[in-house]
């Protein structure tokens, strides 16, 4: 896990996509940053991070879509399903080398905060919590999209599939309120990655949705690991 | 130290791979051949782990690669096809990738250093793979197999894409590695496989059509009286040649008669097959002083490697479909003889206009000629 891991990581910086990514991130969450708390002189972040959900969304894709689906093109994935290492080092070392970059772009905007408790006072653990729930939303994204970019040699096919993924997990919420059978609606309710993530955002914690981004994490990495697996016997 | 029984790959209805089944002892090299598509990289690929077998066994170092992977991925070296190689990687930064891949406990520093050596890459190891030639590429990929020394090495055509002293120097290599290894190496190449291998294996859809070693193998078919004679005409045109090939089917004990290339101006060689106990190089010099022609060359020829492929992979292909279907791995190969020498004659009307039957038979003789050039000139006709 850790070779992968390493090289995943080298190749973020060589291949340029972190700089991309970082950059991105930086300039939205800034603006956000700018517009929702510092232009109405609060130290309510929810504005920012709810802005934020929407940024993630797209810059996710971006960060999970070669990394399976090169292999396969570039038939590396050769060297890797001959190593002697399981299919799960191959997996987790890819998807932690992912989250990684996400938590330095994470880290880097606590900067945001320390802003903000040098001019106001800030609730802390209500802003931790935000940082918290941005982080295992990333992760469970990271999942879907590491699982989409394993099903296809196409990296730009990996980045639209893991895009309207995440489109459609949050909209779950908007699917929610037009079908008007109870049952749907309570499943659909459940499954929302946005309602879940805005609770936070208003500073409720609820130990129930890190149980629900947790197990999506596991999941996806799990379905990822069974259509490598798949692919072997076909 | 390998042991493969009954192994079989099928893709939906299309088998692949069928029945094979062969053991290779530490110490050996095993030569794969077979034309392209035949199953060499589909059994190589089971054989690393890479795909699954619809069934039979596979035993490296006497562990099952399905039922512990991990240890018995662990005991081989393996060289694709096209070698996994990240090419946006320096050579140094992807060796040392692999090395922690393998879990390599090997001291880092100079054992990267003694495998760079080996390979003749270390004047590279500080470029980037992307701006590497074929050649480097191919050695990279050979270095990242030898990483760990495993016991065993699976090569997947080693040598392709390397200019003819490359060639020289990783068969050298292969053999020198061969003598603590374990290798099985493939290639479509006839002159490597013979001059590296000490066992073959001649796959032909999917189905193992001869195996032993070289020499085995042409044993099986040594029975066969072949020659190639070249012979001027009077007219010294082509139009000499189908007068010459009708003369030379009139001798008594002839069984088959081709024209060859030609050789010098309106020259032609032809290939003649004879009985077994006939000896007619006498009559054939009577036949050509009768009508004035002159015998420029006879040159006996017992079957190269190359007879014996062509025989096994060019023969029609229901024949080999049937062998397919009675599944037998091991075919003798005298079986095919009667008919083949039939159909061969019924080609030889339009004198082997067949293309690829033209380029084989072309570099066959060139091997002949050149009995004493080395071995990669008369390869470079095979190739091309």
């Amino acid at each position: 896990m850790g070779a992968i891991y390493r090289r995943e990581m080298g190749a973020f910086f060589t291949s340029g996509l972190a700089y991309v990514f970082l950059s991105v991130f930086f300039l939205f969450s800034g603006y956000f940053f700018y517009a929702g708390t510092l232009q109405s002189g609060t130290t309510d972040t929810s504005a920012m991070f709810n802005a934020l959900f929407l940024v993630v969304l797209f810059l996710i894709p971006i960060l999970t879509m070669r990394l399976l689906s090169e292999e396969k093109k570039q038939k590396t994935d050769q060297g890797l399903l001959t190593a002697p290492i399981g299919l799960w080092s191959i997996v987790l070392g890819k998807y932690f080398a992912a989250l990684t970059l996400f938590i330095i772009a994470e880290s880097i905007s606590f900067v945001y905060a320390l802003i903000l408790s040098a001019y106001g006072t800030v609730v802390w653990a209500t802003l931790i919590a935000n940082y918290f729930a941005m982080l295992i939303l990333g992760a469970a994204f990271i999942a879907v999209g590491l699982f989409i970019s394993s099903l296809t040699e196409n990296q730009m096919a990996s980045a639209v599939a893991s895009f309207l993924a995440l489109m459609l997990l949050y909209m779950l919420d908007e699917i929610e309120q037009s079908i008007s059978i109870e049952f749907i609606q309570k499943i659909l309710s459940a499954l929302s990655f946005y309602s879940r993530f805005t609770e936070f955002t208003m500073g409720i914690f609820n130990l129930s949705s890190v149980i629900f981004y947790i197990s999506a994490v596991f999941i996806f990495n799990f379905f990822t690991v069974r259509i490598l697996e798949k692919r072997r016997w076909s | 130290m390998i042991e493969v029984k009954n192994l079989t790959k099928k893709y939906g209805d299309k088998v692949a791979v069928n029945d094979i089944s062969f053991k290779v002892e530490k110490g050996e090299i095993l030569g794969f051949l077979g034309p392209n598509g035949a199953g060499k990289s589909t059994t190589m690929n089971m054989l690393t782990g890479y795909i699954s077998s619809s069934s039979g066994r596979i035993l490296i170092n006497g562990v099952d690669i399905l039922e512990d992977p991990k240890k018995a991925k662990s005991f081989i070296g393996y060289l694709p096809e096209i070698p996994p190689l990240y090419v946006d990687m320096t050579v140094d930064g992807y060796l040392n990738f692999m090395y922690d891949l393998k879990k390599c406990k090997l001291p880092r520093k100079a054992h990267l250093k003694d495998v760079c050596d080996l390979c003749k890459i270390t004047d590279v190891r500080n470029r980037i793979i992307k701006n590497l030639s074929k050649g480097y590429r191919q050695r990279v990929g050979l270095a990242q197999a030898l990483i760990g020394n495993p016991p065993v090495l699976i090569l997947d055509e080693p040598t392709v894409g390397l200019d003819p002293n490359q060639i020289i120097e990783i068969r050298t290599l292969i053999k020198k590695l061969g003598k603590n290894h374990t290798v099985i190496l493939s290639s479509h190449i006839l002159p490597e496989i013979q001059a590296v291998c000490d066992k073959i294996i001649i796959i032909n859809k999917g189905v193992v059509a001869a195996d032993g070693t070289a020499d085995e193998i042409a044993k099986n078919i040594t029975n066969e009286h072949k020659m190639t004679i070249r012979i001027e005409g009077t007219t010294k045109t082509s139009a000499d040649k189908d007068e010459i090939v009708a003369a030379l089917r009139a001798i008594d004990g002839v069984k088959y008669v081709r024209a060859d290339m030609e050789r010098e101006t309106g020259i032609y060689d032809y290939d003649v097959e004879s009985e077994e106990d006939s000896d007619i190089r006498r009559d054939i010099n009577k036949v050509c002083s009768e009508k004035g022609w002159n015998v420029l060359m006879m040159q006996l020829s017992d079957l190269t490697l190359e007879d014996i492929f062509m025989k096994i992979t060019v023969g029609d292909g229901i024949e080999a479909e049937a062998q397919a279907a009675a599944s037998k791995p091991k075919v003798r190969i005298n079986l095919n003889f009667g008919d083949q020498s039939d159909d061969d004659d019924d080609d030889d009307e339009d004198n082997g206009s067949e293309e690829n039957e033209d380029n084989i038979t072309g570099s066959e003789n060139e091997s002949i000629e050149d009995e004493n050039a080395s071995g990669e000139e008369n390869e470079n006709g095979g190739q091309e």
